[in-house]
């Protein structure tokens, strides 16, 4: 009763396939914008908005470039780690070389370079398929690992073979570095999340976004109605990784201040890939939902330590985070392999009958 | 110029000069390749049983390992913590059919795939908590394996051979011999290759699809506990074992993912490949390049042959 | 149901030919020597019994299998191979005998992808979405929703595939197929699995296909009520050999069709 959409008209194709056709969404997604754009820099604490927030957008994004491959293309990675790393070390090399260039412009920049490896480790795609391509993707993400130890030049010859994020300022306010606020670096990475998510939203609902799931549902019908099959997969390779690399400027730049190889390993790349498997294959907002429950897990879990006063060392809780993760993976794929995405339509259909239960 | 003749031209050179050292490393990447293999038989035998891909037996072998000496740390006798260390894999096995396999039985092997990854995480996290995540020492002597090595005197130099490598590999090569004789003549090892075909199928014939599951990952559990004590006696046993058990996909993809020889080749391939590439060309690019030089493998091998060098190939039948 | 005589769309010159095509799996022939023409305009029925070769027919017009023997003339083209890319800008659609659908999408996504060839605004017009985009989609969306109420599925539009009973599968299978407009329209056992009312519904639309939008098509099928009152001719295939080739009426009383597939009244 509550989500009806009854008596909401469309007189036109356009207004049906707007984003928000149903008024109730749109009230929604205005009020989540207010929220996260004006309540929360005003209200919210500097732990919720560096620990949380901030890490939740970045992860989101990171999600939504895998999920744009593996979940509306089909094309299972486990390379996300690496493009991460790309796009993290090509910012860094760029912010050398450009330093008075404006930092958001170096972050979409290093999108770019990451877009490229995404290309060269998709070209395999042509001939190797499935559970093949998956470890043609751990090729990618192993050597990608080794360059970002092996090639000094990347991370500017530092002893420690690690990069330290430069302070930049953005319109006289410090965005990076030590004395950026919590605040400046939340609102910058939000932006490029919501801008970012709408130009995603743009793909998926158009040709390009169904071209992407006839390639994942029967390549044999896709090409048969003329979508080129290689084109297709590249483009879907060059967007995710563009996505995972801002993904990864920003984890470094503007949360982390510094990184080094380890950060982008394949545990970073099994994170993203549990992200998208809980929060929902093929959806936009499940993207979010996952990010949210696995960067939350471990904060949830030490809350819990404290609230209940449960003597627990935090390796023993780092622990249990591996044995929780687990198990909801296990337990998502039984009960609900669409993720938490489905999960939230289902309430939405819920409350579009209530109190009726079906 | 210089560069072409330092990658087509010197290693080889290098090779000749002083062959006792490539008997060296082509022995150490036998040894390697025998270690590979076995995590792939593993993972061989619950692909053909179950047609499940299990990204879990890396940790398997970990897990087995650190079980083994966890026990022995704690008092318990060299013998009667490996019979214990048995009887955990097989409750594992029993868990794992219960409550993985059982409830997603008919489910894509994708959706399969992806649930062994949450079981490697639950391992990951159990067995860092109970045995702690510092590197243990293998109770080699007390299993009553060999210690210390031969030395041959040939090709004008010295090659070492470590005796529980060879140990190593007649136990792998034993058990390749007898899993394969097994799932080829008997009544069980023909169901097991039923189960793998269709899940349903052999359930309407009457095959009891838990039997089946508790047995396979039994046995593969059985094959993950001698693969860390082989591997736990040449260097310690640590969850970095776990990454090079990954290392096992690039040897199915060469071997096929239902053969069980082809896991032996595949792996001797890889192992090889991997030891003679970081030794005579690894100081090209710089150390370490045995951490990705097998997925490159198996991946210029992918383009010439999409199905492995013993899988079956795909016919898309519409 | 229809006039046995004067077909009502003209039937043209020779739209597609293929000649002496043969096709092996390995030690399996699956097309020997096979050579026949499909007319502009023409409904042309393949049939004959169970692994004949009807399908690899198909398959060899629309590029899945590449024949090791024969030529394909499409459109005044010759070629000796088909790619599936050739077929579907050359304009030939197809529908499978297992519905090829994409299942996780809806059925308006199913058929607007239909209309991907037709599609042009390129990647950052898509990123962008408002504008030129945009004015694509709504202009495809006309043409696609012509289709949904030719073919009576409106209720069903923003319905998965993937749920939907298999007859109304079939149709949306060939609204996807209708909206790449097609010259040649390969059917693979289109009334499969219905009844009589099902049959009847998809008859009606081949055949207002064949009038309205002047598709030349060609459609495997086993019921021969339904061959011979849609079709203009027939060709018979047999363990890969083509055994007859001429008008319903013709095949029909052909001494080699009844031993090999039709039977006798008993």
């Amino acid at each position: 009763m509550f989500y009806r959409e009854a008596g909401q008209y469309k007189t036109s194709y356009q207004a049906d396939q707007a984003l928000f056709p149903i008024l109730q969404d749109q009230i929604g997604i205005f009020l989540i914008l207010a929220i996260a754009f004006i309540l929360v820099p005003l209200t919210a604490s500097d732990f919720v908005i560096d620990s949380v927030l901030t890490p939740i957008m970045i992860f989101s994004l990171a999600a939504i470039g895998l999920n744009l491959l593996t979940g509306y293309t089909g094309l299972l990675s486990l390379g996300t780690g690496g493009f991460m790393g790309v796009g993290a070390f090509a910012c860094y090399k760029l912010s050398t070389f450009f330093p008075g260039i404006n930092i958001i412009v170096l972050v979409v920049c290093s999108g770019f370079f990451a877009a490229a490896a995404g290309i060269l480790f998709g070209l395999p795609s042509l001939r190797i398929k499935g559970f093949y391509l998956a470890v043609a993707t751990l090729a990618s993400q192993f050597f990608l690992s080794w360059c970002f130890i092996r090639i000094p030049w990347l991370y500017n010859y530092n002893v420690s073979a690690s990069i330290e994020v430069p302070a930049r300022t953005l319109f006289g306010i410090q965005v990076t570095g030590p004395n950026a606020t919590p605040v400046t670096r939340y609102l910058i990475v939000l932006t490029i999340v919501a801008v970012m998510t709408l130009l995603a939203s743009n793909l998926i609902r158009g040709r390009i976004g169904r071209t992407w799931m006839a390639v994942r549902d029967m390549d044999i019908a896709a090409e048969l109605i003329g979508i080129k099959l290689y084109p297709t997969k590249l483009l879907a390779f060059a967007v995710s990784s563009f996505y995972c690399g801002v993904a990864g400027a920003l984890l470094v730049f503007l949360w982390l201040g510094n990184a080094e190889s380890e950060s982008f390993s394949i545990n970073q790349s099994f994170l993203v890939l549990f992200m998208v498997i809980i929060g929902g294959l093929g959806s936009l907002t499940g993207s979010f939902f996952g990010a949210a429950l696995i960067i939350g897990l471990p904060i949830l879990l030490r809350m819990g330590r404290t609230a209940f006063d449960i003597s627990v060392t935090s390796a023993t809780l780092e622990h249990i985070n591996f044995i929780t993760l687990g198990i909801l993976i296990v337990f998502f794929l039984i009960v609900e392999p669409n993720g938490l995405a489905r999960l939230w339509q289902i309430g939405k259909q819920k409350l579009r009958v209530w109190p009726f239960p079906y | 110029m210089h560069l072409l003749y330092q990658i087509f031209i010197d290693p080889f050179v290098q090779m000749g000069s002083a062959p006792d050292l490539l008997v060296q490393t082509l022995w150490e990447g036998l040894v390697a390749g025998v270690l590979y293999a076995l995590i792939a038989l593993g993972f061989v035998l619950i692909f053909k049983a179950s047609g499940v891909f299990n990204f879990a037996q890396g940790i398997m072998v970990v897990f087995s390992a650190l079980t083994l000496v966890g026990l022995y740390e704690h008092g318990v006798p060299a013998f009667l913590a490996l019979a214990i260390t048995v009887g955990v894999m097989f409750v594992l096995a029993l868990a794992v059919e219960r409550f993985v396999l059982r409830p997603l039985v008919n489910q894509a092997e994708i959706i399969l795939f992806m649930a062994t990854f949450g079981l490697t995480y639950i391992l990951i996290g159990a067995g860092e908590m109970i045995f702690g995540g510092d590197p243990k020492v293998m109770i080699t002597d007390q299993l009553l394996l060999p210690t210390g090595s031969y030395t041959i005197k040939m090709l004008g130099g010295f090659v070492q051979m470590q005796k529980i490598d060879i140990a190593a590999a007649i136990i792998a090569s034993l058990m390749v011999a007898s899993l394969a004789v097994f799932f080829q003549k008997t009544r069980v090892g023909r169901a097991l290759r039923a189960v793998a075909d269709s899940h349903r199928a052999a359930l309407s014939v009457g095959i009891s699809l838990e039997y089946i599951w508790v047995t396979v990952w039994f046995a593969a559990g059985i094959v993950a506990l001698a693969t860390g004590i082989m591997w736990g006696a040449r260097s310690n046993v640590s969850f970095a074992l776990e990454i090079i058990a990954l290392k096992a996909l690039p040897v199915l993809i060469l071997g096929g993912f239902t053969s069980i020889p082809g896991a032996i080749i595949g792996g001797v391939i890889i192992g090889v490949g991997e030891k003679l590439g970081e030794f005579y060309w690894g100081p090209l690019f710089g150390s370490g390049i045995e951490s990705w030089l097998a997925y490159v493998i198996a991946l210029v091998f992918l383009l010439f042959r999409p199905q492995g060098l013993f899988g079956e190939r795909i016919i898309e039948r519409i | 149901m229809r006039a046995p005589s004067g077909p009502d769309v003209a039937v043209g010159d020779v739209l597609l030919s293929v000649e002496n095509v043969s096709l092996s799996f390995g030690g399996v022939k699956a097309v020997s020597d096979v050579s026949f023409d499909i007319r502009k305009g023409e409904i042309r029925a393949i049939i004959g019994p169970n692994g004949a070769g009807k399908t690899s027919m198909l398959n060899i017009i629309n590029g899945f299998y590449q024949p090791q023997q024969g030529r394909i003339n499409f459109k005044g083209e010759t070629r000796s191979k088909m790619r599936p890319h050739d077929a579907a800008y050359g304009g030939i659609a197809r529908t499978f005998q297992n519905v090829a659908l994409f299942r996780g999408m809806t059925v308006l996504d199913n058929i607007m992808a239909g209309r991907t060839l037709k599609m042009h605004k390129n990647f950052f017009w898509q990123l962008l979405r408002f504008g030129p985009a945009l004015t694509e989609e709504v202009e495809h969306r006309h043409r696609v929703e012509q289709i949904i109420d030719f073919l009576k599925i409106q209720e069903i539009r923003r319905t998965p595939v993937g749920r939907l009973p298999y007859g109304l599968q079939k149709r949306v299978e060939l609204g996807r197929a209708l909206a790449t407009e097609p010259d040649l329209l390969l059917l693979d056992e289109p009334m499969a699995g219905m009844n009589i009312e099902e049959k009847e519904d998809m008859s009606r639309f081949v055949l207002d296909v064949n009038d309205h939008y002047g598709t030349t098509i060609a459609l495997i099928e086993h019921d021969m009520g339904v061959v011979m009152d849609l079709s203009d001719r027939v060709v018979v295939l047999d363990h890969g050999i083509k055994i007859a080739d001429g008008t319903p009426d013709e095949i029909k009383t052909d001494r080699g069709v009844i031993d090999a597939y039709l039977g006798v009244a008993h």
